[in-house]
This record gives structure tokens, sequence and C-alpha cells, in this order.
């Protein structure tokens, strides 16, 4: 069986797709067989993220209505051969995935997957609804910023009360905070939200803290997923929340200022 | 304190302005996300009625739900105005 994690946040922006297509390239190198699937119908972005955006000849869609199959319509990724995104449509409307449908794709999927990402559509409509209801786990993308903090409190909210292991009474989805676009400088000046306010706010599990960095414009310029920049200091936040997640112990990072020559040179500023 | 310790100190408001703001906020509709939806037309309903006797403010009527594991308590609290209520 796969373990199912939604990328989610309510609010847009604030890095879904960036982290989406992170965590499953993380998972992957570590060499667990994963899918990220994009929930996104009409604005379909994690292919261009994920730079297979020229590879895309089936969609989502196309699967759930039975004009393709899961594996004509899977793009195996080009760094990782254990890497599949499944892309969505970019030309039909919202109303075009059914609870059903991504049912029934979730199900042939867990039978050859480890992992399935699903990257969540910004607001609460349907798209984001089905991307979090078959979840085991949801990753809460936050920015240190009150209307993106208040959107996540919303988002747990449904998370806890309109999922499938809510509807069914089953031990309710693992949720973790991901706290992104992080920048201890203006924390420290008091411009900033902290990490501890953040917790504070939500009581949410903290998985990781990804800075504000140059290098998630770089790789998503590049097409590139950020945590295959091993360099960048994003790029290893990432590394750290997927070892954390799959249980290793890794002390928390790029929560206080650089300082010193390392920030000199290994600093993304 | 030079002008830059000024700048310093009225921005260090922000982010803790940002959480006392969120804090209040996020309490607020977490202990309405509870509630069941009827509750709103319930308490202009009661108010209706308890208006049709005593004349009371807006806010004189509170209507709390509260939920634990074992029981779901539904409470009503109306603040009766002293001296109206006794001439009405």
């Amino acid at each position: 069986m796969a373990r199912i994690i939604v990328v989610t946040s309510g609010k847009g922006g604030v890095g879904k797709t960036t982290t989406s297509a992170a965590i499953a390239m993380g998972l992957a190198k570590k060499g667990h067989k994963t899918a990220v699937i994009d929930f996104d119908v009409g604005l379909r972005n994690l292919d261009l993220i994920m730079g297979c955006e020229r590879r895309v000849v089936y969609d989502f869609v196309n699967v759930i209505n039975g004009e393709a199959s899961l594996n004509q319509a899977l793009i195996r990724d080009k760094n990782c051969n254990l890497l599949y995104i499944l892309p969505a449509s970019q030309t039909r409307d919202k109303d075009a995935l059914s609870q059903e449908g991504v049912g029934k794709i979730l199900e042939e999927l867990s039978k050859d997957f480890k992992y399935i990402v699903c990257d969540s559509p910004a607001g609460i409509e349907k798209g984001a609804h089905l991307a979090m209801y078959f979840a085991d786990d949801a990753f809460v993308v936050t920015n240190p910023e009150v209307s993106s903090v208040r959107d996540s409190d919303r988002m747990l909210g449904i998370l806890a009360s309109k999922s499938r292991r809510a509807e069914q009474n089953e031990e309710p989805i693992k949720e973790y905070l991901l706290l992104s676009r992080y920048s201890p400088d203006r924390v420290k000046l008091g411009e900033m939200l902290s990490v501890d306010d953040v917790q504070e706010i939500l009581s949410l599990h903290l998985l990781g803290v990804i800075p504000e960095s140059k290098s998630v414009l770089n790789a998503s310029n590049s097409g590139t997923p950020v945590i295959l920049d091993e360099k960048s200091d994003a790029g290893q936040a990432y590394a750290d929340i997927v070892a954390r997640y799959l249980g290793e112990d890794k002390p928390h990072r790029f929560i206080d200022e650089k300082k010193g020559l390392f920030g000199k040179f290994f600093g993304s500023k | 304190m030079s002008l830059l310790d000024y700048f310093r100190i009225s921005k260090a408001g922000t982010a803790s302005l940002a959480k006392e703001r969120l804090q209040i906020l996020v309490a607020h509709e977490r202990s309405s996300r509870n509630q069941p939806s009827y509750l709103p037309q319930l308490q202009k309903e009661l108010l209706e009625v308890i208006r049709k006797y005593v004349n009371v403010e807006q806010d004189a009527i509170s209507v709390n739900f509260e939920q634990d594991e074992n029981q779901e308590t539904l409470e009503l609290n109306i603040v009766l105005p002293d001296y109206h209520a006794r001439n009405t």
C-alpha cells in the first residue's frame, strides 16, 4: 500500500508546487517509487516545475475518463527513474475531477507506488478537496504571514472534518507544518512571525523550515526541483524534510540567521 | 536613542501584532468551525421571541455550542436590562 501525501495550504503562492516537486523527488531519490499528481485542473504547473512540460501527452482527466491508461499518462522523470508525474488537464474545467475517478486512480497507483504526492490547488474548492480527501499525511505549507497562517488553519479544519479518514472515523490525517519563505534576519528584527509563533498558533508538528531563497526561482526557471540543487539552502531544507518524514533524526536548520564565513560563502544572499 | 533604533522598535511591533491578531482570529474561527450550521438562525429567532416580552439589545444574547467527548452542550445566555425589565 502506498502512503498518500497531500501538499496543501489554502492560500495560493506559498510554495505548494515547489514543495510537491521537491519532496516527490526527495522520496524517489531515497529509493522509494513515487508518483506526484497535479490536482490543479485548468492551471497546471507541476509539469513546468518538474521540467516535463513538453512530454505531456495524456493527463489526469484523460485517465479518469478512460481515454488513456495510467501508464500512458504517467511521465517518468528525467532525473530519477523512480519518480513519475501525472499532469493535470489544462483544457478542462475543474469539475472534470470526480471523487470516484480520483479514488480509482489512487487505488491503482497504490499497488505499484510507495508514495503518492498530491499537489493541491489553492483554495478550498473541488480540486483542493479531492487532493486532500484520500490523504494519509498532509504537508501544510505556510508562509510566516497572517493570511497564509489563517488559511492554513482553515485547511486544518477541513482536513479534520471533510477527509475520507474523518468521514470513515479512521485515524486522522497526520498533519505536518512546512514553513516556507522564512527570513531569520527579518524575524530577528521583529518584522516577521517566528517559527515558534506560527507553531504556537497552528499547534502543528514542524517538519521543516524552508528559508527564502534565490535558488527556488533558479530551480523553477530551469525546470528542476530545487532539492536537486544540493548546495542551496532551500534544497538542503527540503532534503532534511524528506529525511525527517522518513524517520531520520535531523536537527532543524535555517531558523537562525546565517553568520560568519559560512554564511558569506554559502549563503543565498 | 538614534533614529535607527526608533525604526527598529516600531518595526519590532509588527510581528508581535501579527501574532496577537492571528491568535484572536484563529481562536474565534476555530470555535465557530465546530458549531452546527443552524446556530446563527437559532440565535436570531430566539432574539425575536425574547424581544416580544423584554426589550433587550442585539448583543444581549449569546449562544454557545460546546462539544467534548461525551456530550454536546448548548448554552444560552440572556442578559436582561435591570431597569427596562421591570418597566416593559
